[in-house]
């Protein structure tokens, strides 16, 4: 009795007509790629659906060998820990969170408030070496940011922005300033320069022509841009945790990996703070998807 | 008032230099009209006046006053752009209203301006849409009142009847022309249509490679070219050129044909030379002294008339006819020039080489 009676009334004439071959997530998808796109996202997600297990699952079952798949009790305990301090008040790992709230708001506000109006002005004006300029700009970006920890922890050292919110919203910033500019800069170029010489004509300042006509024909442009910068910043680690060490100034992903460690680890913790981490940037990228393909596909590519 | 100068303009793009060196003088009230091929430097030249391009040498004069390093803004000018430039964002109404409400006009100043500048191109019922719900012919309207509407030291134009249909350009410039004289501003025109150059100018100046070939009015830029480019760029269909060189009293044509040497010309006896001829100072049907004989190489009706190409040589004249006229291509054909209104041009510099006065 394994066959509906759709199935079975489906496998009649009806269908004498050969469907095509190769539909996409049609029936004539051969086997082997279906098994291989299995394994591919068996293998992409499991991690995360064991994280969001692990955050609910009692304590008991995050330990138990074999591991429970299914049959384990649900708890919100792990979720509670990540914001309520055992004695009651705040938790570490909440302010850790506060911390990466106004670290990766702040620098993608500074590098989107920068590097917009220097995209227009790559983008306006005619400028000395400006290929050469833009490619330096980019050229930031070539190296891994790893290799500047050290000469940033010294310098930090000396200026005194070590383990200060300061500090890391500058670096962060710094990094996001040249990606700001050039994807801004293919979405300035999407924009005709004639609106901005008739509103000179019309009486407006440059200035005013930018802010009132161009600017606002912009915003799918930098509602992109600023997604990227803020999930740089949401998700940076290596700085954070060579530039930061108090509780009250760590960010999220140090404070994370600082669960790990010692001789017992809270794994239900780790994955109840995961999965908090996590979900800011997924809600947010859900809710601006149509500027985010705009942006991926219109802005970025040069025509 | 309404004077704009430019002298000495130079402008250049990388290693294409835009404006060579360019100097007009746009009379108050006139119906100034900047004519040349695309790549001329037309467009350049416009920004220029505007303020909207940094020149590399050159001055503006607004009104007898240097404007060179002006703003935009500070130069009280309106243009119409080629691709009109309406801001998307905004309806008919606030793009006509833009200019005023940058010159901080009341409101109540500015909806009695756009009223009035709407029933006068009669897009009273667009005024509520923005530019992507209209037409070409609208969205050039449109453009045109948000120029208008204020008034200006003068207006300049950029091609603003080039993307629309021939119908709507031939109507739109009539429009045009009767808005400049209810007006009596200042207008300077860009155009790469001969057509609208030679029907709507006071003043036509020629533009080819960033150089000024002639300033003069309709008449003496069609009638009296003062080269070689500027008579072949002007005139439907194109001037026919004939190589030849004077000896004595006659032109000897390289293809072997001779004329009668003009009364009028300045050229001396052996230079190589270019005698043109516009298509309606020749005739297949009336009998003349003057005469060249060809052969019919091919007909082209044009409706209202036929211009017959003939073979003379190795070169091809272009002859205006009556719609009428039939014949099979190679027989021969006499066809009559009328001296008094040839030009002669020399081969090397291309400058006109007939007498000023004539």
């Amino acid at each position: 009795m394994a066959v509906s009676v759709d199935e079975a009334v489906s496998a009649a004439p009806a269908r004498d007509h050969t469907p095509p071959a190769r539909r996409f997530g049609g029936r004539g998808r051969p086997a082997l790629e279906v098994v291989l796109l299995t394994v591919l996202a068996v293998v992409m997600l499991f991690p995360v659906l064991w994280m969001i297990e692990t955050s609910i699952k009692d304590n008991r079952d995050v330990y138990a060998i074999p591991a429970k798949f299914f049959d384990f009790n649900v708890t919100l305990d792990h979720f509670k820990d990540v914001f309520v301090a055992p004695d009651g008040g705040r938790s570490a790992l909440s302010v850790s969170f506060l911390n990466s709230v106004v670290v990766a708001g702040v620098s993608t506000v500074l590098a989107t408030v920068l590097g917009v109006p220097a995209a227009w002005a790559y983008s306006r004006f005619t400028l000395k070496a400006k290929k050469d300029q833009l490619f330096f700009i980019l050229s930031t970006r070539f190296m891994p940011p790893v290799v500047v920890v050290i000469p940033i922890f010294l310098m930090y050292r000396q200026v005194g922005l070590i383990d200060s919110k300061l500090g890391l919203i500058l670096i962060y910033a710094a990094f996001n300033v040249p990606f700001t500019i050039w994807m801004m800069k293919g979405f300035v170029d999407e924009v005709p320069a004639e609106y901005e010489d008739a509103a000179m004509l019309d009486g407006y300042t440059r200035l005013q022509a930018f802010w009132k006509f161009t600017l606002p024909l912009l915003v799918p442009g930098i509602a992109a841009t600023a997604v990227f910068a803020l999930i740089f910043s949401w998700n940076e680690f290596v700085f954070a945790i060579f530039l930061t060490s108090s509780d009250e100034v760590r960010t999220a992903p140090p404070a994370i990996a600082g669960l790990i460690g010692g001789t017992t680890v809270d794994w239900g913790l780790v994955a109840a703070a995961s999965v908090v981490f996590a979900l800011p940037v997924l809600v947010f990228a859900y809710l601006v998807r149509k500027h985010l393909v705009a942006g991926v596909t219109l802005g970025a590519v040069r025509r | 008032m309404g004077t704009v100068a430019v002298d000495g303009l130079r402008k250049s793009f990388g290693k294409v230099q835009a404006l060579d060196g360019v100097t007009l003088d746009v009379p108050d009230g006139s119906f100034f009209v900047v004519l040349g091929p695309s790549g001329a430097g037309k467009t350049t030249t416009l920004r220029a006046i505007a303020g909207l391009d940094r020149l590399d040498a050159g001055s503006v004069h607004l009104d007898g006053r240097d404007a060179t390093g002006d703003a935009p803004a500070a130069r009280d000018l309106a243009m119409v752009f080629q691709n009109y430039a309406l801001y998307p964002r905004r309806t008919a109404y606030e793009n006509i209203a833009s200019p005023l409400r940058a010159r901080r006009c009341s409101a109540s100043e500015i909806a009695a301006a756009v009223e009035r500048m709407s029933s006068l191109l009669h897009i009273e019922r667009l005024l509520q849409r923005r530019p992507a719900q209209l037409s070409g012919g609208e969205m050039q309207r449109v453009a045109l009142a948000r120029a208008l509407v204020r008034s200006p030291r003068a207006f300049l134009m950029d091609e603003p009847l080039t993307n629309l249909d021939l119908k709507l350009r031939v109507e739109m410039r009539t429009e045009l022309t009767r808005i400049h004289r209810s007006l009596g501003a200042t207008f300077v025109y860009v155009t790469n249509d001969q057509v609208e150059a030679l029907s709507m100018a006071d003043q036509v100046a020629v533009l080819k490679e960033g150089k000024v070939q002639q300033v003069g009015t309709p008449t003496e830029v069609y009638e009296r070219p003062a080269n070689q480019w500027v008579a072949g760029f002007v005139g439907s269909p194109p001037i026919s050129l004939l190589a030849c060189r004077a000896e004595g009293d006659r032109l000897i044509g390289a293809g072997g044909w001779t004329l009668p040497r003009p009364r009028w010309t300045t050229a001396q006896d052996g230079r190589a030379l270019l005698l043109g001829l516009r298509a309606e100072d020749l005739s297949i049907e009336q009998r003349g002294d003057a005469s060249l004989s060809g052969e019919l190489y091919g007909l082209e009706p044009l409706g209202d008339r036929t211009v017959v190409d003939v073979l003379v040589g190795t070169e091809v004249l272009k002859v205006k006819a009556r719609p009428t006229v039939t014949g099979t291509p190679g027989e021969r054909l006499q066809v009559t020039v009328d001296l008094d209104r040839a030009h002669l041009f020399d081969a090397e510099t291309g400058l006109s080489l007939s007498a000023a006065g004539r």
